[in-house]
């Protein structure tokens, strides 16, 4: 079976909420969006205080190259506009909505008709997908329209669908495969004419075998989508170590998927490109697992953006006793949450609750030169190394020991018998590395 | 309501730890222990517990009342020093030089640098070395204790004869089973080669080490012997009887695997075991002692930095 070349590790997968159909969160009284919810330039806010908004309105323009569309994700009165905490504690532009009786903005199709033919040429679909503010749902939130712009002597020979969902507890893509499979592959199918290319690779980790079954059935019905199963192996699902294993091409290093002729997205992002272009519908909803082994009524919810998370795990039967930490996201790259009430994002694909117990480090003890680490490290990098040369603050070290090639999976922390905080230490290499080059930029 | 704890990913870790590692190995260290007290009686025992009670003895001393730290004796790396130390020594050794090896594995070759992880040298191997040439009489003598079965009657009358390596290089003959099961002539835990196999399995099976070192380490010897032996097999000793005599697989499975001081990649461990490989024919065959394979594993030990330099893993991207 595929998987990608170097390092791995396979954490306990604790899918608990597999069997768990989407169900749909009712909308909150009050919810507070945020103006910005990308990765890039801040998009600029075009309503006020006291503005009736629709469901899907634009609330917030992109006016620049790296920027996405905000829309209402309710009905609404704007009561205040302010700035709102995230879930890690940052403070935000938002927006406060008082939630009123849902109406959608007319145009927008919130039927569960399919519509499967696409009447858009490439271009208008890249015009549709920014329009409709959508982001890349994997985690990284990047403009999704960008990807499609391909430079000037790029050309692209494969789309790339990471279904992997390699992550434990982690379930949102596995329920949207198995029951919106053909809105998924529909949307596989824009992006594939957005691009331009003949084929388009869905990875799918075999953990997963009746979505693996289920996908390549509805698949019969489309041309040039090939569902791929891959080893159970985290990272699969990293963008450089799912192209390769799917490709067997190694993106250099510094460089964008583009560079081997791939363009990557979330097989969750195929979905909200087929309601952005077939349906008209902006991303203003996500499916969102709420887990944990002590989570009362673990489930998989479609959530309306901008719901404070608090009444996400109120809905689930409350925080369970003993919660030491909460995650948005996965366990071996998920954000811990400072902020029980901050609002979800578009891209809140998860909240993991964890006991203190689960989630605590282990002891830390001297590094034995096991080489753990750098056998489990899927970019092939030194993490001991690097974590040395943390330690003593030789920045420019690290940074001659590829520090700044990590991808933040996780696995050599996971991995450490020592516990050393090896992660940790190579992301504040990181920091102090990009410091060093933008002086050296500005010299 | 009760804090959350903030901090970086990831959120879960593995449940391997430095204490399973180190009790995993003292776990496969007990076959071949077991083996040595059936063929040499609780002389084999009574080493064994000394070298361990003074290792970790002497390590909870020097943590506490000299480096004033907490004391780790708990991680079980004492335990393997001790058990090690005691494996490269004759069971009728003294037990004040077991002391004496315990005292300098443990306060020079490890604590000195810093304790565990930081030792250039195996702490056990440097002990060795060191009673070896302070005492020779004591701990390398022509002359080793003969096995004589706990539960069988003793073959011969005397009780002390050459290790086979020893007789080899005389000329004599030397049972091959023998020294399969470890019915032969030798030090502590040198003389079963099935068990130490065993023990290599056992860490093998529970990830603790990897393959690469030992079976580079045996393979270069066994060529390295072989190539020898074809050239002139009157002067050279055949090379089954050179892996299976001596220290060499206690060596290659169990000191040279140590983390501490070998090489952190595949690619480097290869060549530290060939390192090892080469050099204890080398001192085996051209030196003026039988053995050899202590010397290869510290000289290796000596250059893993340089190995770790020279070999690093092949980046992803590059």
């Amino acid at each position: 079976m595929k998987t990608f070349n170097r390092g791995g590790v396979h954490p306990q997968e604790n899918k608990l909420t597999n069997d768990s159909t989407i169900e749909v969160f009712p909308l909150p009284k009050q919810a507070v969006v945020f103006v910005s919810q990308h990765l890039g330039a801040p998009s600029t806010l075009i309503v006020q205080k006291g503005d009736k908004v629709k469901t899907g309105q634009l609330i917030a323009k992109a006016e620049q190259f790296i920027c996405a569309n905000t829309h209402s994700p309710y009905t609404g009165t704007i009561t205040k506009i302010d700035v709102a905490t995230d879930f890690t504690g940052y403070k935000k532009p938002a927006i406060y909505i008082d939630v009123e009786e849902d109406e959608w903005l007319e145009g927008i199709d919130s039927s569960t008709e399919i519509v499967r033919e696409i009447k858009l040429d490439s271009n208008q679909i890249i015009e549709k997908i920014k329009e409709m503010g959508i982001v890349g749902l994997g985690g990284a939130a990047f403009p999704t329209h960008i990807k499609y712009m391909i430079p000037q002597g790029k050309k692209a020979d494969y789309l790339i669908i990471n279904a992997v969902e390699c992550e434990p507890y982690l379930t949102s893509d596995y329920r949207i495969m198995n029951e919106r499979a053909e809105e998924c592959l529909i949307g596989v199918e824009i992006l594939k004419k957005a691009l331009n290319v003949e084929k388009a690779l869905v990875g799918v980790e075999s953990n997963k075998p009746d979505a693996i079954e289920h996908l390549t059935n509805t698949a019969k019905r489309f041309e040039g989508i090939e569902i791929i199963p891959l080893k159970t192996k985290y990272p699969q699902g990293a963008e450089k170590q799912l192209i390769y294993a799917l490709t067997k091409r190694e993106v250099p290093s510094g460089k964008l998927p583009i560079e081997v002729g791939c363009v990557v997205n979330n097989i969750g992002t195929a979905q909200a490109v087929y309601y952005a272009v077939q349906k008209n519908m902006p991303l203003i909803q996500n499916i969102l697992t709420l887990t944990g082994k002590n989570v009362k009524q673990k489930k998989n919810l479609l959530v309306r953006v901008g719901t404070p998370i608090q009444s996400v795990i109120d809905y689930c039967g409350g925080l369970p006793e003993g919660t030491g930490k909460v995650i948005s996201g996965g366990p071996m790259m998920g954000k811990a949450i400072s902020e029980l009430s901050a609002p979800t994002v578009k891209t809140t694909s998860a909240i993991l609750l964890m006991s203190n117990k689960e989630s605590s480090r282990k002891e830390v003890t001297n590094c034995l030169r096991c080489g753990k680490c750098v056998s489990v490290c899927p970019m092939g990098l030194e993490p001991i190394q690097i974590a040395q040369f943390a330690e003593n603050r030789l920045w420019e070290e690290a940074e001659k020991t590829l520090a700044m090639d990590c991808i933040e999976c996780g696995c050599c922390l996971f991995t450490c018998p020592a516990g050393r905080p090896l992660l940790d230490l190579v992301r504040i290499s990181k920091n102090h590395i990009g410091e060093i080059r933008r002086q050296r930029a500005q010299k | 309501m009760s804090l959350l704890t903030i901090s970086g990913s990831p959120h879960v870790q593995s449940n391997q730890t430095t204490k399973k590692i180190m009790w995993t190995v003292v776990i496969a260290l007990l076959p071949a222990l077991l083996v040595s007290i059936y063929f040499f009686g609780l002389d084999a025992l009574l080493v064994t517990l000394t070298s361990v009670v003074f290792c970790v003895g002497f390590e909870w001393l020097i943590q506490k009342y000299i480096l004033k730290v907490q004391p780790t004796i708990k991680d079980g790396s004492a335990v393997i020093t001790g058990i090690l130390l005691a494996f490269n020594l004759p069971s009728n050794v003294p037990l004040w030089i077991v002391a004496i090896g315990a005292l300098v594995a443990i306060g020079v070759a490890k604590m000195s640098y810093g304790g565990l992880g930081k030792n250039p040298f195996n702490p056990a191997l440097v002990g060795r070395v060191f009673l070896f040439i302070s005492f020779p009489s004591k701990v390398a003598m022509s002359e080793w204790p003969l096995p004589k079965p706990l539960f069988g009657s003793s073959l011969t009358d005397t009780v002390t004869g050459p290790t086979p390596l020893l007789a080899l290089k005389d000329g004599q003959a030397v049972d091959l089973w023998n020294m399969f099961i470890g019915f032969t002539g030798g030090s502590l835990g040198e003389i079963s080669a099935i068990t130490l196999i065993i023990g290599g399995l056992i860490m093998l099976f529970r990830k603790v080490i990897s393959w690469h070192t030992p079976v580079s380490f045996i393979g270069t010897a066994g060529i390295f012997a072989l190539i020898l032996w074809l050239v002139n097999p009157s002067e050279f000793i055949h090379p089954l009887y050179q892996l299976l005599a001596g220290g060499l697989l206690l060596g290659a499975i169990f000191m040279a695997t140590d983390m501490v001081t070998s090489p952190i990649t595949y690619k480097g461990q290869l060549i530290f075991g060939f390192g090892c490989g080469v050099l204890t024919i080398i001192f085996r065959s051209f030196g003026p002692m039988p053995e050899g394979v202590s010397f290869a594993i510290l000289i290796m030990n000596a250059v893993t930095p340089l190995i770790d330099k020279a070999f690093k893993p092949k980046a992803f991207g590059y």
